[in-house]
C-alpha cells in the first residue's frame, strides 16, 4: 500500500496519529451500523417474501375473476359501474427513519364497509362481485407489501453504500495511515541515530585533538 | 408530514380496471414507451404505483431510478395471467445486493 506523500516531521506524525484514531473509530461505528442494518434488513426481507408469496396468488386470482366478468359484459358497463367506488382507501404517507435511511411509513385506513359493491346487482355478472370483494380485501395487504418492499429496496441500497465505506476505511485508509506513520517513525529514528553518531564522532575527534 | 397518498395502477387495461373499485387510479399501457411515459408523469403525484410484472420487467431501468427515494414506491404485481417471478426476483436481487449472496 502506497504511503501518503507527507514530510517526515514530528508535527505530521502527530496529525496522522489523530487521523488514524478518527478513521479507526469511524470504521468501528460504520461496521456496527452495517451489522444492525443487515439485521433489520433480514427481518424485513423475510416478511417481504412471505407477504409477496401470499399476495401474488390472490392478485392473479382476483384479476382472473375480473377478466371473466369483462368477458361477459361490455367494457362500458364495467367502466361505468366502477367509476364511482364506494370504499375509497385512505392512505396517509409519512416517512420514518431506519438507521439514517428515510423509508416510507404508510397508514392505511379502510373505511368499514358493510357493502363493498358500488353498483346494483342487475346487469353485472357475479364474477365482478367476487373480483371486487377479493381486491378490496387485498388492498390493505398490498399496500403493506408496498411499504415493506420499498423499505427493503432502500435498505439494500444503503447497506451496499455503507459496505463500500467500511471497506474503503478498512483496506485503504487505515493501512495507508499505518504505513505512513511507520515511515515517519523510521525516518525520525534514523535522523536521531544519525545525529547521535555524528555527536559521538565529533567528540572522539575532539578527544584525539586534545591528546 | 402527512400527505394524502394516491395509488396508481399501471398495466394492461383489461385487468387493472378492477382496482378502480378500491379508489385507485388506473392507467392502461401496452408498450414499454407508454409505461415509461406514464411512470414519469405519475412519479410526483402518486405515493404508490403498482405495475404489472410483465410491464415492470420492461421498464426495470426506470423503476431502478426511484429506488433511492421513499416515494413513489413502485411495486410489481402479477397480472391476470399469474406471476412470472419478477417480483420475487426483485427481492432476491435486494438480498444479493445487501448480503452478497442469495440466502433466501
Amino acid at each position: 500500500m502506497a504511503r501518503l506523500a507527507v514530510n517526515p516531521t514530528r508535527m505530521e506524525l502527530r496529525r496522522l496519529k489523530t487521523r488514524l484514531a478518527t478513521a479507526t473509530r469511524g470504521h468501528k461505528l460504520l461496521k456496527d451500523k452495517s451489522d444492525e442494518m443487515i439485521r433489520r434488513f433480514m427481518e424485513l426481507v423475510r416478511l417481504n417474501k412471505s407477504l409477496r408469496e401470499e399476495i401474488e396468488g390472490e392478485v392473479s386470482d382476483a384479476l382472473r375473476s375480473f377478466m371473466l366478468a369483462r368477458a361477459v359484459s361490455s367494457s362500458e358497463d364495467i367502466e361505468q359501474v366502477l367509476s364511482m367506488p364506494k370504499v375509497e382507501v385512505k392512505l396517509e404517507t409519512y416517512s420514518k427513519n431506519i438507521m439514517g435511511v428515510d423509508v416510507p411509513d404508510m397508514r392505511v385506513t379502510m373505511p368499514p364497509a358493510e357493502d363493498l359493491l358500488p353498483y346494483a346487482f342487475a346487469g353485472t355478472p357475479s364474477d365482478l362481485d367476487s373480483a371486487v370483494i377479493k381486491i378490496s380485501k387485498l388492498t390493505e395487504r398490498l399496500l403493506r407489501l408496498a411499504e415493506v418492499e420499498k423499505t427493503c429496496n432502500m435498505l439494500a441500497d444503503e447497506i451496499e453504500k455503507n459496505r463500500r465505506r467500511v471497506n474503503a476505511l478498512e483496506y485503504v485508509m487505515i493501512p495507508r495511515l499505518n504505513e505512513t506513520i511507520k515511515y515517519i517513525l523510521m525516518k525520525l529514528d534514523e535522523n536521531e541515530r544519525g545525529n547521535l553518531t555524528r555527536l559521538m564522532k565529533v567528540k572522539s575527534m575532539m578527544n584525539d585533538q586534545q591528546l | 408530514m402527512s400527505v394524502n397518498g394516491k395509488i396508481a395502477v399501471i398495466g394492461d387495461k383489461d385487468s387493472v380496471l378492477a382496482f378502480k373499485a378500491v379508489g385507485a387510479d388506473t392507467f392502461g399501457a401496452q408498450s414499454m414507451f407508454e409505461t415509461n411515459d406514464l411512470l414519469r408523469r405519475l412519479k410526483d403525484e402518486y405515493a404508490v404505483i403498482f405495475i404489472t410484472e410483465d410491464l415492470a420487467a420492461q421498464v426495470a431501468e426506470t423503476i431502478n431510478k426511484f429506488k433511492t427515494r421513499a416515494y413513489p414506491a413502485v411495486i410489481p404485481i402479477p397480472g391476470s395471467a399469474g406471476t412470472n417471478g419478477f417480483g420475487i426476483k426483485g427481492i432476491r436481487r435486494d438480498v444479493e445486493k445487501a448480503i452478497g449472496a442469495d440466502i433466501l
